[in-house]
């Protein structure tokens, strides 16, 4: 019992962390019509800067906050001086963030060595809650409470603000976005940056759990790419969903079917694709 | 395609000079590297038929590559002849060919990309993960090579004469493939997949039969790395080997019979060449990836032959405008 509940904590935490992760992935998706093959590399490169800070003795959430923003400096440059060359060729686009992602992880093994890095959690959170005789460690807990405030962040940024409105309108129909006077590209390059720098923040709160290691950017990329194609793309909703049903899958399948646990993993995917395309909240039709 | 001109002259001088590599190569290291470039060509023209021809670009390719290699591996450590081995490979590829096919083919361009990656993904987390099964991330070794028609091929001479055999049927039979009705069909599935429909061709059957070509290809493929490597491990069922053939592909040209063969010994001689001097080749692949996608879209031979003819015509633009050149606007 007590092994299901710690796994269920562990599960719904990591869950948060893929929210981070896949929001923007999943915006992203939804905008400019490319899987970004380089948002693992996000993740690890933003983990990276964060533990760096962590290392020469910065606050943990300065360098969670410094480090996303280095990232959406990062993702914007990417956007404006790269896949802003290939614009509506798709599959170079695609193409082009996969092999960025290589040179990113290569650059990091050279940077930061093979040897993993796992920094402590922020001294404040270190402690565990104890309720009705079970243990809750409490920077899990801490990470699903970032991951819903950054979610209700973004819901009331995409679905109460002019700029959210933007990027809905762009995310249902670009070329006529473009006609009533909304500047596509400009959202492009914001909706990039904002991924990059939630993949990054993402990276760094996670660091105390999952550790920073070489590989970590093709680890976490397909969970990504499962909660998107899961919940549909340009959805937060269903990246919210997708993200605590991989979440569970994950640490579950870890935990019961260490061998198949990948194959569980892709099941629902492949299922959705089958069943239902277009992803559980994703929008009909293309 | 008869006669003495410059392009049949260049095949029977590249004919000629690849049956007698173990000649003039010498050292059984490089003879061991021309195998593969001609094994990894194979690779390359097996992907060049749904990524050149069909218009689907593949990531989950190394999955099949691998899904034969381990089949004829594991079935030889269980004691299975080599003969039962390789039909068993080609049968298994095959198989898994299908069922990536019906899933991927539900969808094309970004969605088919995705989806064959998540399926090679799978494959790939087999191999890795269900260590019962694959023996894990010690991968598989197999102790001898098969002896086809009484011939020994444990030697590096013997193998690569082996693999330039099959290596030419790949290429007989990718030529008949570009030039059959079917190869046509398939190329207007891409460009015009409406149109075809219309026409009444069966859209979803022709790419699901190259899907099938293409994987079949992709066996003969791996059972030719089992062989050579003699070993197989998960590294070569990872994103980054799809992402390696695809790069041979489209370095190359896609929809040509030479592109894929020049990209697979660019990638491959590039890869032992730079492993040789430094550590980073991922960092390189990733480079030469970025650079041909941004500069070279369309591929190193299509690609050089319009810099060439753009510098040609350039070139004989300029030379009568020198002589009268003068007040010319600028």
């Amino acid at each position: 019992m007590t092994l299901w509940l710690t796994l269920a904590v562990n599960s719904i935490a990591f869950g948060g962390l893929l929210f981070l992760l896949s929001a923007g992935f999943s915006l992203i998706f939804g905008l400019m019509r490319i899987p970004n093959l380089m948002h693992g590399s996000f993740f690890m490169l933003g983990a990276y800067f964060g533990v760096t800070l962590l290392a020469i003795g910065a606050n943990f959430w300065v360098a969670a906050l410094a480090s996303a923003l280095a990232m959406a400096l990062i993702g914007s440059g990417v956007e404006r001086l790269l896949l802003r060359r290939l614009a509506s060729q798709e599959l170079a686009q695609v193409l082009l963030t996969l092999g960025l992602s290589f040179i990113v992880s290569d650059i990091c093994l050279m940077i930061w060595t093979g040897d993993p890095w796992q920094p402590l959690a922020p001294a404040e959170l270190r402690g565990v809650i104890r309720a009705g005789g079970m243990i809750f460690p409490l920077y899990r807990l801490a990470v699903v409470v970032i991951a819903v405030v950054v979610a209700a962040a973004l819901w009331l940024m995409v679905d109460r603000t002019r700029l959210g409105a933007m990027i809905r309108a762009g995310v249902d129909d670009a070329p006529i976005a473009r006609v009533v006077g909304i500047r596509v590209s400009r959202l492009f390059t914001l909706v990039f940056a904002l991924g990059a720098a939630l993949a990054a923040f993402a990276g760094v709160v996670g660091a105390p759990i999952l550790s920073v290691y070489p590989g970590l950017d093709a680890d976490m990329l397909p969970l990504a790419l499962i909660v998107v194609i899961l919940g549909g793309t340009g959805s937060l909703l269903g990246a919210l969903v997708g993200s605590f049903l991989i979440g569970f899958l994950y640490n579950f399948g870890q935990a019961r079917f260490p061998d198949l646990a990948y194959v569980i993993l892709f099941l629902p995917m492949l299922l959705v694709l089958v069943l239902r395309p277009q992803g559980l909240f994703g929008k009909g039709g293309s | 395609m008869t006669g003495v001109t410059a392009p049949n002259v260049t095949f029977a001088l590249v004919l000629l000079g690849l049956s007698t590599v173990p000649l003039w190569v010498g050292n059984s290291y490089y003879v061991d590297v021309a195998s593969q470039i001609l094994l990894f060509a194979v690779f390359a023209l097996a992907l060049n038929v749904l990524v050149g021809y069909g218009g689907l670009v593949s990531l989950g390719h190394a999955g099949l590559f691998a899904v034969s290699g381990y089949t004829a591996g594991l079935m030889l450590q269980a004691g299975f002849g080599h003969a039962a081995a390789i039909a068993g490979a080609v049968v298994a590829t095959l198989l898994a060919a299908s069922v990536f096919a019906v899933l991927a083919l539900r969808a094309t361009g970004i969605g088919f990309l995705m989806i064959t990656l998540a399926l090679g993904q799978i494959l790939w987390g087999i191999a890795y993960r269900w260590a019962d099964l694959t023996n894990g991330d010690n991968g598989v070794s197999v102790s001898t090579r098969p002896a086809p028609f009484g011939i020994n091929l444990s030697g590096a001479s013997s193998f690569y004469y082996a693999t330039l055999v099959v290596f030419f049927l790949a290429l007989v039979a990718m030529a008949a493939f570009e030039r059959s009705p079917f190869g046509a069909s398939l190329r207007g599935t891409r460009d015009q997949a409406r149109r075809m429909t219309a026409l009444g061709y069966n859209v979803w059957l022709i790419r699901f039969l190259a899907f099938l070509f293409s994987g079949f290809w992709c066996a003969v493929a791996g059972l030719l790395y089992l062989y050579n490597k003699q070993f197989i491990s998960p590294q070569v069922a990872a994103l980054q080997a799809s992402a390696e053939v695809l790069l041979m592909v489209i370095s190359g040209g896609t929809a040509t019979l030479l592109g894929p063969i020049v990209g697979a010994a660019i990638v491959v001689i590039m890869k032992y060449v730079v492993s040789a001097y430094v550590v980073r080749w991922n960092l390189v692949l990733g480079v030469i990836f970025v650079a041909i996608i941004s500069f070279m879209p369309e591929g190193l031979v299509p690609g050089s032959i319009r810099i060439w003819g753009f510098a040609r015509r350039r070139w004989r633009a300029l030379r009568p405008a020198r002589k009268g050149a003068v007040g010319a606007p600028p």
